[in-house]
């Protein structure tokens, strides 16, 4: 993979579904299945969970298996706090984004000394310590996990309306994707990306790689940790299996399928899986098995993701 | 001001043991500010080891290494490179995916006390337009001015060892250890890459491992043998050539 860039017509493209997306709400208030609303808003959130993921693996070249750490924490992290009293989103939410970066910094700091198979276990001994250390926390909920009461509040904004809560999770996710789009071409993503192909020769130009490496884990675990928040509040719930390892297995599928090092490609592959599974599901109970051959057939024919098949992850020659 | 002074490089002991192996057995070596200095030896004799040690990528077991008057012992490799003490590796090491330009170009963004830190996630790379035009300059100067364009994977192996040095250069290093530029060139991209390092010489101080004996004693102003992890002998390529020694345990008929 060289270097990503962004064509013009990748930005348009981009654009044109930002508004597709914005006239979503009336389109299914016109089809009398205003029920999907909240599952389009799931969609986009698990779409920043697996674009964050996207920046660590497909930018940074850190095969993490343990990303769930970060999604859970940072979902338990509003829960927690709408427990003790504090329901404002503006309060809530970045203190979760935050709690999730400092558990990133931690396993991090940890893990990233160690390189390939080594790193894949490491940070998914890691995530499972804590979905342990959480179950087994009574005064969290252990299994059953933490219920969320009500959604954060957020001044002028009703977010217990599904159609505002829409609104507000496409903002932030494109917001979040404008910004990994000015990143990925920024020094530090050349940086990180001129890791991902020679770690070594970096090092020996003068970088400290660790550091570089280091820092893109830990946004990748703070943006994990606010579609975390994100997701609690359109669930009601702060579920264990948030934590859960086949949640990093789920999202690392996401991105696999999506397009690896593609700032579209965590979007892409959150859509394919999450609407696959809905309409698969409708077919046969063993729907997986769909999915299974998707997944194989991406990984033999199109290495670069669905998104690059569309020319979304294309790369320059 | 005594002659010791002048010595950018100073390595005094340096032994470094592989499990039973010994790579390096209490090599010394001085290299001054401004001069060629090759390293030869037979193969095996520990020279990529040493560059190893020199370069930070491997610890020595014993000895000191001190570079402008400084003890590197806690310093590592991108904290020396910082400090102006660059390579090339043997084996080429670039990055084959992406183009020629963005090879240079990361070589050249990674001078921090010439351009700052990396880190900026906002600002677009492309607008660093002094950046790009170094890179440029580099790619003239290495004799690869039309590949800019090409991915470094798709260029020659002769090409490739260009860029090797292209990124190594790049760092503005005080003194660049060069470990077999030549290896695998034909003869033609061998005498482009002696002309190339002839005029580096003027501008930076070089540590030359190199198997080409014609080339050692075309370019270097000094010369150090290597064997069996120790330096043999270390003088003018005259009195290398006459030396008893070197000519028992190395050059033998070669020369």
């Amino acid at each position: 993979m060289g270097l990503y860039e962004s064509s013009r017509e990748r930005r348009w493209a981009a654009v044109a579904m930002l508004f597709a997306l914005a006239a979503l709400p009336w389109l299914l208030q016109l089809l009398d299945q205003g029920f999907y609303i909240s599952f389009a808003s799931r969609l986009l959130i698990f779409a920043l969970a697996a674009t964050s993921l996207n920046l660590v693996i497909g930018f940074g070249g850190m095969v993490s298996f343990g990303h769930a750490a970060f999604f859970g924490a940072g979902a338990y992290c509003v829960a927690i706090l709408a427990e003790s009293g504090v329901v404002s989103a503006a309060l809530a939410w970045p203190l979760a984004v935050g709690v999730s970066a400092l558990l990133a910094l931690l396993i991090g700091a940890l893990s990233l000394r160690t390189r390939g198979v080594y790193f894949i276990m490491i940070t998914l001994a890691f995530a499972q310590m804590v979905y342990y250390l959480v179950v087994s926390l009574k005064a969290w909920g252990g299994d059953d996990g933490l219920a969320l009461a009500r959604r954060s509040l957020l001044p002028g904004l009703d977010l217990s309306n599904d159609t505002s809560f829409f609104f507000v999770v496409l903002a932030i996710l494109a917001l979040v994707l404008i910004a990994l789009d000015r990143l990925a071409h920024s020094r530090f993503g050349r940086v990180i990306q001129s890791i991902r192909e020679n770690e070594t020769r970096m090092e020996a130009l003068g970088y400290p790689v660790f550091s570089y490496k280091l820092v893109c884990f830990v946004i990748g675990g703070g943006l994990a940790g606010l579609a975390g928040a994100l997701l609690v509040n359109q669930t009601g719930l702060a579920s264990p299996n948030l934590l859960h390892w086949l949640q990093s297995g789920t999202l690392m599928v996401m991105v696999v399928l999506g397009g690896v090092g593609s700032v579209y490609g965590g979007v892409v592959g959150a859509l394919f899986l999450l609407l696959g599974e809905e309409l698969l599901v409708e077919i046969t109970p063993h729907w997986q098995i769909g999915l299974g051959l998707l997944l194989l057939a991406v990984v033999l024919w199109a290495p670069l993701g669905i998104a690059g098949l569309f020319g979304w992850g294309r790369r320059r020659e | 001001m005594s002659e010791r002074s002048l010595d950018l490089l100073e390595v005094r002991a340096v032994s470094k043991h592989f499990g039973g192996v010994t790579a390096l057995n209490g090599a010394s070596l001085s290299v001054a500010t401004g001069e060629v200095h090759a390293l030869i030896g037979p193969n095996g004799a520990g020279k990529t080891t040493l560059i190893h040690v020199l370069s930070g990528a491997l610890a020595a077991d014993h000895g000191q290494v001190s570079f402008a008057g400084e003890d590197l012992a806690r310093r590592s490799m991108h904290q020396r490179v910082a400090r102006g003490l660059a390579r090339s590796y043997q084996i080429t090491s670039v990055f084959p995916r992406l183009t020629v330009l963005d090879n240079v170009t990361i070589a050249v963004q990674a001078r921090v006390r010439d351009w700052g830190t990396s880190f900026r996630f906002w600002k677009p790379f492309s607008v660093d337009a002094a950046i790009i035009a170094e890179a440029h300059g580099l790619l003239a100067q290495v004799g690869l001015p039309g590949r800019a364009g090409r991915l470094a994977s798709q260029l020659s192996h002769g090409e490739q060892r260009c860029l090797e040095v292209a990124l190594a250069l790049a760092t503005k290093p005080k003194l660049l250890l060069l470990d077999e530029p030549m290896a695998g060139m034909g003869a033609d991209e061998s005498a482009r890459m002696v002309e190339l390092i002839e005029q580096l010489a003027h501008r930076v101080t070089l540590l030359l491992v190199e198997h080409d004996m014609a080339a050692v004693f075309r370019l270097a102003d000094r010369v150090s043998v290597l064997v069996g992890g120790r330096i043999i002998a270390s003088g003018e390529p005259e009195a290398i050539r006459a030396d008893a020694e070197v000519r028992r345990a190395y050059l033998g008929d070669e020369i």
